[in-house]
């Protein structure tokens, strides 16, 4: 029995049949140590991974496959809650997003003192036109006050783009807790990088002072 | 080639070629050759000095001094770099002649460079529109042609801060739409010319294609653009006599994004994210080659960390390349999805990573000049690691038993589309085209970038040039980019992975370059001229599904209609990239 | 399902209960549809190849009873615009969409298909192919990746779950009009807008010619 016309195929078969085998087998030996392999956060984590053996879907919508943090899809603002309840805008429409963005989809509109008549450093308006956005990150990337950054959301299909595919600066702000729940090591990070650059600020505050 | 022996040649070539002068303007290289002359050089180059493959050709417009340019890249098959010739001829009558004759791999370029720059080709034999349509108003990449939906000369626009108010662009269309026309124009006059224009080039008879085949009238078939296996919006013209293919035209620019237009609108670094858009599939192996690009005119390179992660992620993404080409060839040949659906299961773990380190599956945007975008996230690299070394030769493994011995698999595709190693150079074919064609021309090897000469691994080649060899050499090239993974992985070092502080307005000299790099599907090459501004002069990809497609009717010519769809597949083209 | 099924509004006698279901026709029909969508095997450019990783093992949207792609308009009821929609393509894509038998939805997949995308500005995108025809759901994203594909197939099943037979557009009486198919000429045309072209061309000419004279006054 060395070749005979159809070896390769039966071979072939037998791969198919193995597949299809896998999946009942890592079953039983999911029941075996008593866990659920679906619906559940580790049946997820096994299809995802290189272990996944046999069946390979997950079940979106009743299953979410988890998204890196470094995931981006569209871009949203962050905003604080200051001491007196009110929300603060990172972003001081300095302008470099727009400036960066490829297609150009960002349009920001500056706000002016009235009194002075001086640039504010805060947008009055901030749009992001979703229906140009690719998605690219490149705003977030060279945003010098973390003030814009790449969401998780992709769930955002629509029935109307005309009225709801441009976004505003309401519909883009988040409140920061929201970003450091997304992206909890890169917000780590940012903090402490500015936790570090206002010590080394007062260091050199008190460094002037003595010197004075 | 060390630089003593270019300058020795060089002065070689001046003695053949008294005519040609040296490109003296500063960035530039290479030669300037007179417009009545440039057959002659260009036969004497390929049949006297080696220099066999002629890969690029592209035209550049010189506004300011009224003049437009071709450039011809041409290459040895043996190795080595570069020789850049160049014709300039003036705006008011750009003429040039066509290199199709002598260099049959010309025949689409020149075709483009007709369409988007508006040079004329003489002697060219089917001289028509190949990206727009026959009958379309301008040629896009001169540069006083304005788009309708034109804002500024170059990105960014004012419009967008600071008193940035919204507004869609077709608001200011009279038609609200993205169209523009000549004026005086009337529709009730016009006459068609696009659909008639795409089947002359099929127009010629010929009946010797079997002496014993009945005698049979010949009807012309056209397949797409919309069809299952035309992998996206491609169409093709066939001839056929019977069931047999007499002629074969490929028909493309369903899918033409101004890649090029918009790329001279653009910065340096907007571009990256839109060369992401090229091939789909490869998305780090084209911010490769675009990024060597922009380095060669800035003169920079990235810390070695970064060259490391560089090779890894074109690597993968080979890999996932490969993976998918062999999908798809198998759905053209009837395997219908099973075996696309078992290499998509890899090729997701593969993109799991991908998405992991850059933040989309698909458009990754992951590389900067002189470095990368980010660092590998914790956990990254043992799952890069354990994907590499434990799963992915198994699952190779696998998928060559299911299907490398396939008795239909093996009827089919042994000996069908064969494309001779002479035919694939003439052609400008590249990738694994050429390779299974019997030419071990691989541009990792012939002209080595990046950090790839540190690398032990073969260059695969087949020598039957037919759709099985261009399906094995896929398997071999996925279990060569596992043996230099194996290699990355091992020596990875650690430390930065950006030259000095990641910038959005780079400063790139002016001059020209190029850069290519070995795609999954072949040398993929950036042309980009600078004049010292924010946005590059001029932008051109040299596609290697565009370029391969040249090769499509040879290929396809005297086979069953029924084998085009398979020869097609085992070109694996994508149409972002053919189309840009 | 069930549970959605039975429609309230009517008692069901307790010795019945769990044996009969009382439903409205409305209900039967949409649920019938919803869970048979079967799109149209057309892959335009990136996003294609989302759609088809939806298809494939991970993401599988054959649970949705979508399997079935069909490469031929004549068997499909939804059409996924799934990827940048250009000039040379758009008459294509118009008697696609006219070739499809009614009900038929369409579902513009990503930010090129639903406005034209970051090539907008090109000279020959279609800014949204909601110019030429209808679009049922829009799903942002460059490209959306397959989940989020699945949630815009899953948005289109809620449209579908609220239509009743008595208004849809295929039971009036009225024909529905196919949609004329855009020429290619120097730019792209609609035949709708022929006079308006017309008259646009000829306004730009006379502008042209006014302007040297202007300055020679």
């Amino acid at each position: 029995m060395t070749d005979f016309y159809g070896k390769g195929l039966l071979k072939g078969l037998g791969i198919t049949f193995k597949h299809f085998m896998n999946t009942y087998l890592e079953d039983i030996r999911w029941l075996s140590r008593g866990k659920r392999r679906y619906f559940t956060e580790e049946g997820i984590e096994n299809r995802k991974s290189i272990e996944a053996r046999g069946i390979f879907t997950v079940q979106y919508p009743d299953e979410k496959l988890p998204v890196p943090e470094e995931f981006r899809f569209i871009p949203f603002l962050i905003y604080e809650v200051n001491g007196d309840g009110e929300k603060q805008d990172r972003c001081t429409s300095c302008g470099i997003c727009a400036k960066v963005c490829p297609p150009q989809c960002i349009w920001i509109e500056r706000t002016n003192d009235p009194d002075t008549g001086r640039p504010v450093p805060e947008p009055k308006e901030f749009y992001i036109d979703v229906d140009i956005c690719m998605n690219c990150g490149l705003c977030a990337e060279f945003c010098p006050f973390d003030a814009i950054k790449m969401d998780h959301d992709y769930e955002i299909s629509v029935y109307d783009r005309l009225e709801k595919n441009i976004y505003n600066k309401e519909r883009l702000s988040r409140p920061v807790e929201y970003y450091a729940s997304i992206r909890p090591t890169n917000y780590n990070r940012e903090e402490a990088a500015r936790a570090e650059a206002e010590a080394k600020k007062a260091a050199r505050k008190a460094a002037r002072k003595t010197e004075e | 080639m060390s630089e003593e022996v270019l300058v020795e040649q060089k002065t070689e070539l001046e003695e053949r070629f008294p005519e040609i002068s040296r490109d003296e303007r500063k960035g530039y290289a290479g030669f300037i050759v007179p417009a009545e002359k440039l057959v002659e050089f260009a036969t004497g180059l390929r049949d006297e000095f080696g220099y066999d493959f002629l890969s690029s050709v592209t035209g550049v417009d010189y506004l300011p001094e009224e003049k437009l340019e071709v450039v011809y890249h041409a290459y040895k098959t043996t190795g080595g770099s570069e020789l850049v010739y160049k014709v300039q001829v003036p705006r008011d009558n750009p003429v040039v002649p066509s290199l199709t004759p002598v260099f049959p791999g010309a025949n689409l370029q020149e075709r483009e460079a007709w369409d988007l720059v508006g040079i004329r080709f003489d002697g060219h034999p089917n001289l028509k529109r190949v990206l727009t349509w026959e009958g379309f108003e301008g040629h896009p990449l001169q540069k006083d042609w304005q788009e309708p939906f034109y804002e500024e000369d170059g990105k960014p626009f004012k419009s967008r801060w600071p008193g940035g108010d919204v507004i869609r662009s077709e608001d200011n269309n009279p038609f609200n739409k993205n169209v523009d026309y000549p004026e005086g124009f009337d529709p009730a006059l016009w006459e068609p010319v696009g659909e008639s224009a795409v089947y002359a080039g099929v127009g010629r008879l010929d009946h010797a294609v079997s002496e014993t085949a009945l005698s049979t009238d010949q009807i012309v078939v056209n397949l797409g653009p919309q069809h299952p296996s035309t992998h996206g919006v491609f169409r093709m013209v066939v001839r056929l006599e019977g069931e047999t293919v007499v002629d074969l035209e490929p028909v493309m620019g369903y899918l033409h994004r101004n890649h090029e237009k918009i790329g001279e609108r653009n910065t340096f670094l907007m571009n990256i994210p839109f060369t992401d858009r090229l091939d789909y599939f490869n998305s780090m192996s084209n911010n490769f080659g675009y990024v060597l690009a922009v380095e060669k005119l800035m003169g920079t390179k990235p810390p070695e960390r970064a060259e490391y992660l560089r090779v890894m992620m074109a690597e993968l993404t080979r890999i996932v390349n490969h993976l998918a080409a062999i999908g798809f060839l198998l759905n053209d040949l009837g395997a219908f999805f099973t075996p696309l659906l078992y290499a998509f299961e890899e090729r997701e773990l593969i993109l799991d990573i991908f998405e992991a380190v850059s933040g989309s599956r698909m458009m990754c945007n992951y590389y900067r000049f002189a470095g990368m975008a980010r660092d590998l996230p914790d956990g990254v690299f043992e799952q890069v690691k354990s994907l590499v070394l434990d799963r992915l030769p198994a699952k190779i493994d696998d998928l060559d038993t299911f299907l490398t011995n396939n008795e239909i698999i093996r009827a089919r595709s042994i000996g069908v589309g064969v494309l001779t190693a002479e035919d694939a150079i003439a052609h400008s074919a590249v990738g694994p085209v050429l390779r299974a064609s019997g030419v071990p021309y691989d541009v990792r090897r012939a002209d080595p970038y990046g950090i790839y000469n540190r690398f032990e691994f073969d260059v695969a080649v087949r020598y039957h040039g037919d759709i099985y060899d261009r399906y094995l050499i896929r398997l071999d090239e996925i279990r060569q980019s596992i043996r230099i993974l194996e290699q990355v992985i091992r020596d990875i070092p650690e430390g930065p992975i950006q030259e000095g502080k990641p910038q959005y307005q780079v400063r790139v000299p002016a001059g020209e370059a190029y850069g290519r790099v070995e795609g999954p599907k072949g040398e993929l090459g950036f042309y980009v001229v600078s004049n010292g501004k924010p946005n590059p002069w001029r932008y051109h990809v040299r596609a290697p599904s565009f370029i391969n497609l040249t090769a499509l009717g040879v290929m396809g010519k005297n086979y069953k209609i029924a084998d085009v769809v398979s020869i097609l597949g085992s070109i694996d083209i994508v149409l972002g990239e053919t189309d840009r | 399902m069930t549970e959605d099924f039975n429609s309230p509004g009517y008692d069901i006698p307790p010795e019945m209960e769990g044996q009969v279901a009382i439903t409205t026709l409305d209900k039967v029909y949409n649920w019938s549809r919803r869970n048979s969508i079967w799109p149209m095997m057309f892959g335009l450019a990136c996003c294609g190849i989302e759609m088809i990783c939806a298809a494939t093992s991970r993401f599988d949207f054959s649970r949705f009873g979508m399997e079935v792609m069909r490469p031929s308009p004549r068997q499909s009821d939804l059409m996924i615009v799934s990827g940048t929609v250009t000039k040379k393509m758009i008459p294509q894509i118009v008697r696609l969409y006219n070739q499809m038998p009614e009900p038929k939805y369409v579902l513009a997949m990503g930010a090129c298909a639903s406005g034209g995308g970051p090539f907008k500005e090109g000279y020959s995108v279609v800014d949204g192919v909601d110019k030429f025809i209808p679009v049922d759901v829009y799903v942002p994203g460059c490209p959306p990746t397959p989940q989020a594909l699945l949630h815009g197939l899953i948005t289109l099943q809620k449209k579908i779950d609220i239509q009743s037979i008595k208004n849809v557009r295929w039971y009036s009486k009225d024909p529905v009009e196919a949609i004329p198919i855009p020429v290619l000429g120097p730019d792209l045309m609609d035949p709708r807008e022929y006079e308006l072209i017309k008259d646009y061309t000829a306004e730009k000419q006379v502008e042209e010619e006014e302007v040297p004279v202007a300055e020679e006054a």
